[in-house]
């Protein structure tokens, strides 16, 4: 951090200003003049809540992704389907046995297993040649969205999560004041926010299992240099059955939270697998803190481009993806390889 | 170096093979026999579809780039054509002269391609299809959300080709013989490419760029041209589709038809010219015939189960599998086991992305 300012003291500054600019724009009471301009305060205050915790949910899918590929430089196009088999499966459990959570931790588990098998059983069939590969998770993916849609048809399903978990929560910050003197407060359902401080929490995990322990250790070693990882004595394929294993968890985890924020319906593991893409074009392929920093930045402006501009929302992901490619194709947090 | 022999020692134009007279003489005479729905449906569209397929092999196949983004190369066409032509919905339509919207639309079609290619060939590899596939989807769900230029979710109806000479051009058999021609245009120009200077040029980037870039070739100038060229394909195929459908709407450029031209690609074979058609013939064939075998709803669990055959056994494709029963045949005749190995494509055809 210290280093950071020392180095780079005028970008510092800049930061510094567009958080405070920030922090005033969420919490005073907006002036006429910015109300005129940029529209109501409670939108805004919305928008910006509605692009976290996007991100948030962003961040779920890809980090799985991304943590794939960082290991075993295996883009597996079929992340998306796993994020709706997941939210399907989770349904199912949670209807029949009446628990949300008990949904979600069927999916994180029945997913991370069709992981681990599509890892031992295909993958280890053809390791080094990535671009089979990839072309198999496109197989797979056509396969199991047609599945998926045999089985569960085209209805859009609906979670029904815990009770305390709906509702809104009235946050701490002003929208308007009345005429009266009485301070409006904004509100905003609890079931996001939720989800917000869900992908902070894995985050975290992620964060934790990857620098503090002994089998992320290992990964680590691995991502960096496969044979030495081999040469010095682990079990790199039990390693990597274990990776994939947790990425497509994440997905299928993420499929129960996200189906439970939106919907689930077929189509959805494209949405999904799209925002996987850009995520980790945008963040840097391979890296965790890369998938967060994306994230959040495709989820925001999926948001503010819904509700500022809504026809060319899309555009606006898509452009930042370009600029981003041209400025640093390796992505703003990735490495060079 | 097995990739070359195909077009260095045997010029495949000077020394035509009986077989290949044979070939070309079915699909000149093929409306002479076929029904129109066999000419039109199956015949025209097969030769369509291998078009645009044929652009991505010429980028997978001479380029070792994989773009999935073709399809929205050719779709970009087809909608211009609507936007600056006519139509019968009552958006845009600006009723242009025909030829000027041909051309117009081929155009912008292969400079969008190579805008396409100036974002990914900065990558390398895996990265291609990547950011290919996000461009595709976010054309897909560009044109689903706006209304003012490309109406939508609706898209455009009743477009129609020009009545040219005294002829319907949508009537089956003129349409046929349309297609064919550009296809065997496009064919013809594809070899003429691979081994022009160009082409050469390309292959070896292919192979080694970074050789390529030391012996002080323009590496990215060279991706970006052929994404250029593959454009002017997939842009003209994208006209004769909208063409043959009269119709464009994002269904158009959906993602799982995006993918279907990889399959196409990748079934038939992505190291000859080849291959895109005999793909695009096999799947047009299953795509209609797949009803009498099994439910027409799954008929994407077929298709997908085809492709992962074919990705698992025979990576380069049904070409790949007739060269090797060819090289096998020959072998047994002549009992020469060196001959085999010398006729066998590399196994790993499709290639690694890997160059180190």
């Amino acid at each position: 951090m210290r280093q950071f300012i020392e180095r780079h003291t005028f970008w510092a500054i800049v930061i510094l200003l567009a958080i405070a600019v920030l922090l005033w724009l969420i919490f005073a009471v907006w002036p006429e003049w910015l109300v005129d301009f940029a529209g109501r305060k409670k939108t805004f205050v919305n928008t910006l809540l509605n692009g976290l915790t996007l991100g948030g949910l962003y961040f779920l899918v890809a980090s799985g992704f991304t943590l794939i590929f960082g290991l075993m430089r295996n883009v597996n196009l079929a992340h998306g389907s796993m994020y709706l088999l997941g939210a399907y499966i989770g349904y199912e459990v949670a209807e029949a046995s009446g628990s949300w959570f008990l949904g979600l931790a069927v999916a994180f588990v029945a997913v991370a297993i069709s992981g681990v098998a599509l890892q031992t059983l295909v993958f280890r069939r053809m390791e080094g040649d990535d671009l089979r590969q990839t072309l198999v998770t496109i197989a797979i993916s056509i396969i199991a969205a047609d599945l998926m849609l045999a089985v569960w048809t085209g209805t859009t399903y609906q979670f029904s999560p815990p009770e305390w978990l709906f509702g809104a929560a009235e946050l701490p910050v002003v929208s308007v004041i009345r005429s009266s003197g009485d301070a409006v407060y904004i509100k905003y359902p609890v079931y996001r926010l939720t989800v917000l401080g869900v992908a902070v929490a894995v985050g975290i995990a992620l964060w934790l299992f990857l620098n503090r322990t002994r089998i992320g250790m290992m990964i680590r070693a691995g991502v960096n240099d496969r044979d030495m990882l081999a040469a010095s004595g682990v079990n790199v394929p039990l390693v990597f059955a274990l990776v994939f294993g947790i990425g497509a968890g994440l997905a299928g985890f993420a499929g129960v939270v996200g189906g439970t924020a939106l919907s689930i319906a077929p189509g959805e593991d494209v949405r999904y697998l799209l925002a996987s893409l850009i995520v980790v074009i945008v963040g840097g392929l391979g890296s965790i803190t890369g998938a967060a920093v994306g994230a959040l930045i495709i989820g925001l402006a999926e948001q503010f481009g819904l509700a500022y501009f809504p026809t060319y929302g899309v555009v606006l992901t898509f452009l930042i993806m370009v600029v981003v490619l041209a400025v640093r194709p390796q992505g703003i947090m990735g490495g060079r390889r | 170096m097995a990739g070359r022999n195909w077009f260095s020692g045997d010029s495949p134009l000077s020394g035509i093979h009986p077989a290949q007279w044979l070939v070309a003489l079915f699909f000149l005479a093929y409306p002479a026999f076929a029904s129109d729905f066999f000419t039109y449906q199956i015949g025209a569209y097969s030769l369509i579809l291998g078009t645009i397929s044929l652009s991505l092999m010429m980028l997978a196949g001479y380029g070792g780039m994989v773009s999935l983004a073709q399809m929205t190369v050719a779709g970009l066409a087809g909608y211009l054509v609507a936007i600056l032509g006519d139509n019968s919905v009552g958006v845009m339509g600006l009723g242009w002269p025909w030829w000027l919207t041909v051309v117009t639309a081929i155009l912008s079609a292969a400079l969008f391609s190579a805008f396409i290619g100036a974002i990914s060939v900065r990558t390398e590899g895996i990265y291609t299809i990547m950011i290919t596939l996000a461009i595709a989807v976010a054309f897909f769900y560009f044109v689903r959300q706006n209304y003012a230029l490309f109406n939508g979710f609706t898209g455009f109806a009743g477009v129609e080709p020009p009545t040219l000479f005294g002829v319907y051009w949508r009537d089956p058999v003129p349409f046929y013989y349309l297609v064919l021609a550009v296809a065997a245009f496009f064919l013809w120009a594809v070899f003429y490419i691979a081994r022009s200077t160009f082409g050469l040029g390309l292959q070896a980037i292919r192979d080694n760029p970074r050789r390529m870039h030391a012996l002080g070739y323009h590496v990215p100038f060279h991706r970006i041209v052929a994404y250029f060229l593959s454009g002017i394909i997939a842009g003209t195929a994208g006209v004769l589709m909208v063409w043959f459908n009269g119709r464009i709407s994002p269904g158009s450029v959906g993602v799982d038809v995006v993918i279907d031209i990889l399959v196409i690609a990748v079934v038939g074979g992505m190291r000859h010219p080849v291959g895109p058609f005999l793909g695009a013939i096999g799947f047009v064939l299953l795509e209609n015939f797949a009803i009498d075998l099994i439910d027409r709803e799954r008929f994407n669990t077929v298709i997908g189960l085809a492709f992962l055959l074919v990705v698992l056994f025979s990576p380069d494709g049904l070409l790949g599998i007739w060269n090797r029963l060819k090289a096998r045949f020959r072998a047994g005749r002549r009992a020469r086991p060196d001959r085999e190995r010398a006729n066998d494509p590399e196994p790993a055809s499709t290639g690694s992305f890997t160059n180190q």
